[in-house]
């Protein structure tokens, strides 16, 4: 089964909580990031995992005049929180994607505490329709 | 680099892989074995295209496989030597590279299926081992099969072969009263490299091994190790009169095309033929879940219409298969026949005591066939209800929107009393 593990974070000012961490912060929340991936591959689990830009550097793209796209730049006020990255994890079931998200979700914040980030589960529509 | 491989060369790789493997295996390691095999394999598909296929192309796959263990090892020992100097006894086992062995034993290609399938595995691991030591594939084929990265699918290979260490199991045959339980581990195997690729057979296919192809080949290889076996012969049979239907499965848009509406002339009566004799076969050796099945597909695919179907067959057949396997989907499945014999209002009666099955409680497919009763008895605002009830939960996307389009004709069904 497939799941994308969603980590969400409130929209604030358009730029990263982490620009203003500590650079020691920084460095074991990069590290335990690091270590889930690792982790994930070494499991045979890990499908991709990528962090996005900020929502500063955010676009929403419509279709224009004649398909052209029509672009506004964000951040967008009306978001109240945005996607700061994504995993997408091959599991044996919706439990040990759980087990994932909540390590996601632990990752360090200031001070070294878990940051209890919300990760958002959802299910990948792939699945074979069950025959058994 | 793995595209560029002539057919030919490919398909002779992936037939002589499990070949070497057992061999290999019989008087080495099987992890380092596997390895050493792989490797073989890579270099062959890189070789042999350019320079031509040699003479005797196991032994030239023998020979590169224990090639590479030697170095392996002696890599290993030069390192253990740096360490400490106790070194002397094995390298006389390496110094008598055994002679290129074309002559296979039966029973180290079928120890070779059971080891890749040995119950310990979970599901993916099994399947991806399944795939490389006896399908011949390489990492980064089975990996885009999958779609899943090169590494991750390495690292499952890798895991499955050290779960197998772990569990003790060695090359050998398991002992008479097991094989049978574990001949059915390595059909489930196959069945569920089967429905892989049944399942994601739409769309580009650029670059992607066929895993229902694959499935079928291996079922083949299969049946030539054990010929009476009246469940090999089944799940080949069930494999064939499956793959018959998969031109007419699917829209254009990859959109499902369910066995009622499908166009019947777009079946291939090749595989239906080849799979109708088998049935037979299999049913005489003993009528096992994967036989019984078998003989239910034969049926639809031999009906020129629904309506021609021998229903009452099929559903002889589910009792039958009911009795030997307590499965939830199988009864699920039955109602669908019972609504064709008695009709829809006996059906929905079974499932209502199903639904009391813990197993398939809040099931998609439980609402599904239950809006197809539904629908069957002219009760088109219920069965519109339990068509998007079941769209909301269904994990398949061509399912998802089959079910929607079932719903909205309900909708329309309904308006069109009304008015």
């Amino acid at each position: 089964m497939r799941f994308m593990l969603m980590m969400h974070a409130p929209r604030g000012n358009g730029e990263y909580a982490v620009m203003s961490w500590k650079p020691e912060e920084l460095n074991s929340h990069v590290a335990y990031m690091h270590q889930l991936n690792r982790g994930l591959i070494e499991s045979g689990e890990f499908v991709g995992a990528e962090g996005l830009a900020p929502p500063g550097q955010a676009k929403v793209v419509k279709s224009g005049r004649n398909g052209s796209p029509a672009v506004t730049d964000g951040p967008f006020a009306e978001t109240k929180e945005f996607l700061v990255g994504f995993w997408i994890v091959d599991v044996e079931s919706e439990a040990r994607a759980h087990e994932i998200a909540a390590r996601a979700s632990s990752a360090p914040g200031p001070g070294g505490q878990p940051m209890s980030i919300p990760i958002e589960v959802r299910q990948v529509m792939s699945a074979p329709p069950t025959n058994e | 680099m793995t595209e560029h491989r002539a057919p030919t060369v490919e398909h002779l790789l992936r037939e002589l892989a499990p070949r070497v493997l057992s061999v290999m295996a019989r008087r080495h390691d099987f992890e380092t074995a596997e390895d050493a095999v792989q490797e073989a394999l890579i270099a062959a598909a890189t070789q042999w295209p350019r320079d031509g296929v040699p003479g005797n192309p196991a032994g030239w796959l023998h020979h590169v496989a224990v090639r590479r263990l030697t170095d392996h090892v002696r890599s290993e020992m030069s390192r253990r030597q740096r360490e400490d100097t106790v070194a002397g006894e094995v390298w006389a086992e390496w110094a008598f590279v055994p002679p290129p062995d074309a002559d296979v034993r039966v029973d180290d290609s079928l120890t070779l299926l059971f080891m890749c399938c040995h119950p310990t595995l979970t599901p993916a691991s099994a399947i991806a081992l399944t795939l490389r030591a006896v399908g011949g594939l390489t990492t980064v084929e089975i990996a885009r099969a999958f779609l899943v990265p090169e590494a991750t699918m390495a690292q499952r290979i890798s895991r499955a072969k050290q779960a197998i260490r772990a569990a003790g199991a060695t090359f050998s045959m398991p002992a008479d009263m097991e094989r049978d339980s574990r001949v059915g581990s390595v059909l489930h195997v196959l069945y569920l490299i089967f429905n892989e690729g049944y399942v994601s057979s739409e769309g580009a296919q650029l670059h992607r091994v066929d895993l229902a192809l694959e499935a079928i080949r291996l079922v083949r290889a299969t049946r030539a190790l054990l010929p009476r076996d009246g469940e090999v012969a089944g799940l080949l049979a069930l494999m064939l009169l499956t793959e018959a239907r998969r031109a007419a499965r699917t829209g254009v848009n990859g959109e499902l095309i369910p066995l009622d509406e499908q166009d019947r002339s777009l079946w291939d009566r090749a595989l239906i033929a080849e799979g109708s004799v088998l049935v037979e076969e299999a049913l005489q050796a003993g009528a096992g879940p994967y036989a019984l099945q078998s003989a239910i597909a034969a049926l639809h695919d031999e009906a020129a219409s629904v309506g021609e179907t021998d229903w009452p067959q099929i559903l002889a057949l589910y009792d039958v298969l009911g009795e030997v396997s307590d499965n939830p989907m199988v009864k699920l499945n039955r109602a669908v026949a019972v609504a064709m014999v008695h009709g829809p209002i006996e059906a929905l009666g079974q499932l209502d005591r199903l639904e009391q099955d813990p197993r398939i409680t809040g099931h998609y497919r439980l609402d599904a066939v239950r809006a197809h009763l539904l629908q069957l008895s002219a009760q088109f605002d219920q069965a519109e209800k339990r068509y998007r009830a079941a769209a909301e939960r269904t994990a398949n996307l061509p399912e998802r929107d089959y079910l929607l389009m079932k719903a909205a004709a309900a909708a329309r069904l309904l308006e069109q009393r009304e008015h």
